[in-house]
């Protein structure tokens, strides 16, 4: 089974987030910020990483920037998934190397429709 | 409601959308007009269908029959039939064309996000498409549908259901929490309301048509008749799109699916393509 990868402060997104993604045959890996996301990775490179942007100790956009750096970090698909829904936002998130984007809040046919995009489903 | 009343409300949505509504469509019925029966004043169905035999009946028809059509859809609906047109319809077209307007007819647009989607596909063809202008017209019963397209004013959920982020971001600009899909995208695109039950042959002729997602409401009669017009407003080497439930076999001869290309079909005057390559093949 291919492994998605929730990295979000909150435990209820990560809640909503596991229910949906677990639905589409994926097993799910938690995380509460960038660091804990970026020590997942170092052990074992997910499938895609669901990825908020503000969040203590290391934000969304360090860690993705990170992980590209590491071997393998290439390979996943990252999905941004905030509050920070502004164009100018979405666009440095795109060039720092993400794969989609969604704008919370969110729903199943998003994600879903985002999963599709990427080829991930 | 009795079922006189169903009986008369449901003859007279399929006579003037297509809408089929068998028996057990009952509660659809009710759910969606009780609301326009709320509006107009109207206390149940029973007298909304008095209401309706009235002449000057219109304004009420016409919430009645909006109120019944389903509007449901989303940029790049199902991906393939856009994939289809970029990989396969138009490097047909514009092969055997060389240059010229193409025209292109969404015969069902709703609230516009298929003919902006056709757009942008086109758009995106950029250098490859020198040579060509290309019109695209959208129609729909529903004026309610038709306003809210040509606002091209979106939700973040509506632009999040099918559209990459990056065409997001290249042909939208946001507005507060909405997204306007761009001038230089609209104007490629005219709307206009249009009942398929009706002649359309002045909308002239048509090199692709995309009719999808409206004719699963249709009985077989109707599909058949809308499916011969339609070949009719359609030059000999067009394309027709269908949307992912419905097919052409067993209801008209007028259109031929393509092999190997799900919901895309050819004009039936049209040779098909292997007996045309083995005949050149063998003759030259
Ligand atoms: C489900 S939407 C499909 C939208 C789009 N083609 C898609 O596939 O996403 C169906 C549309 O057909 C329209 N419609 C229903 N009956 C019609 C008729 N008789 N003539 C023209 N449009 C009709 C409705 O108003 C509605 O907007």
């Amino acid at each position: 089974m291919r492994t998605c990868l929730v990295v979000d402060d909150s435990s209820v997104i990560r809640k909503v987030a596991r229910r949906i993604i677990e639905d589409m045959e994926f097993s799910i890996v938690e995380a509460e910020d960038g660091e804990q996301a970026l020590g997942h990775c170092v052990e074992s490179m997910p499938d895609v990483v669901l990825l908020d942007w503000n969040m203590p100790v290391m934000d969304g956009l360090m860690f993705l920037q990170e992980l590209r750096t590491l071997p393998g970090g290439e390979a996943p698909q990252v999905i941004f998934c905030t509050t920070e829904n502004d164009v100018g936002q979405i666009a440095r998130a795109m060039r720092a190397g993400a794969n989609e984007y969604i704008m919370k809040p969110f729903d199943r046919d998003i994600i879903e429709s985002k999963f599709s995009q990427t080829g991930l489903i | 409601m009795n079922s006189a009343t169903f009986a008369y409300l449901s003859d007279f949505i399929k006579d003037r959308s297509g809408l089929v509504l068998s028996e057990e469509k009952q509660y659809l019925v009710e759910t969606r007009l009780l609301p326009v029966a709320r509006k107009h004043d109207i206390t149940n169905l029973d007298a909304l269908a008095t209401a309706l035999r009235t002449p000057f009946s219109g304004d009420l028809a016409t919430d009645v029959i909006e109120a019944m059509t389903t509007n449901e859809t989303f940029f790049f609906r199902d991906m393939t039939p856009f994939d289809n047109l970029k990989e396969t319809v138009l490097p047909a077209l514009m092969k055997s064309r060389t240059s010229g307007r193409l025209r292109i007819w969404c015969a069902a647009a709703s609230s516009g996000q298929e003919p902006y989607s056709i757009a942008i596909v086109l758009k995106e063809l950029g250098a490859k498409a020198a040579g060509f202008t290309f019109d695209i017209i959208g129609t729909d019963l529903s004026m309610e549908v038709l306003e809210r397209a040509k606002a091209a004013t979106y939700s973040q959920f509506e632009v999040q259901r099918g559209l990459p982020v990056n065409l997001l971001l290249k042909y939208f600009s946001q507005n507060g929490d909405t997204w306007q899909v761009n001038q230089d995208i609209r104007s490629m695109v005219q709307f206009r309301p249009l009942n398929l039950l009706r002649d359309f042959s002045a909308l002239g002729v048509f090199d692709i048509v995309f009719c999808r997602n409206v004719l699963i409401y249709f009985d077989r009669e109707t599909k058949t008749d809308v499916l011969a017009r339609l070949a009719k407003q359609m030059t000999p080497d067009g394309f027709l799109v269908l949307g992912a439930a419905e097919t052409v076999v067993g209801i008209t001869e007028a259109f031929r699916p393509m092999a190997g290309k799900r919901g895309l079909y050819q004009n039936s005057l049209t040779p098909a393509a292997t007996p045309r390559e083995h005949l050149k093949l063998s003759v030259g």
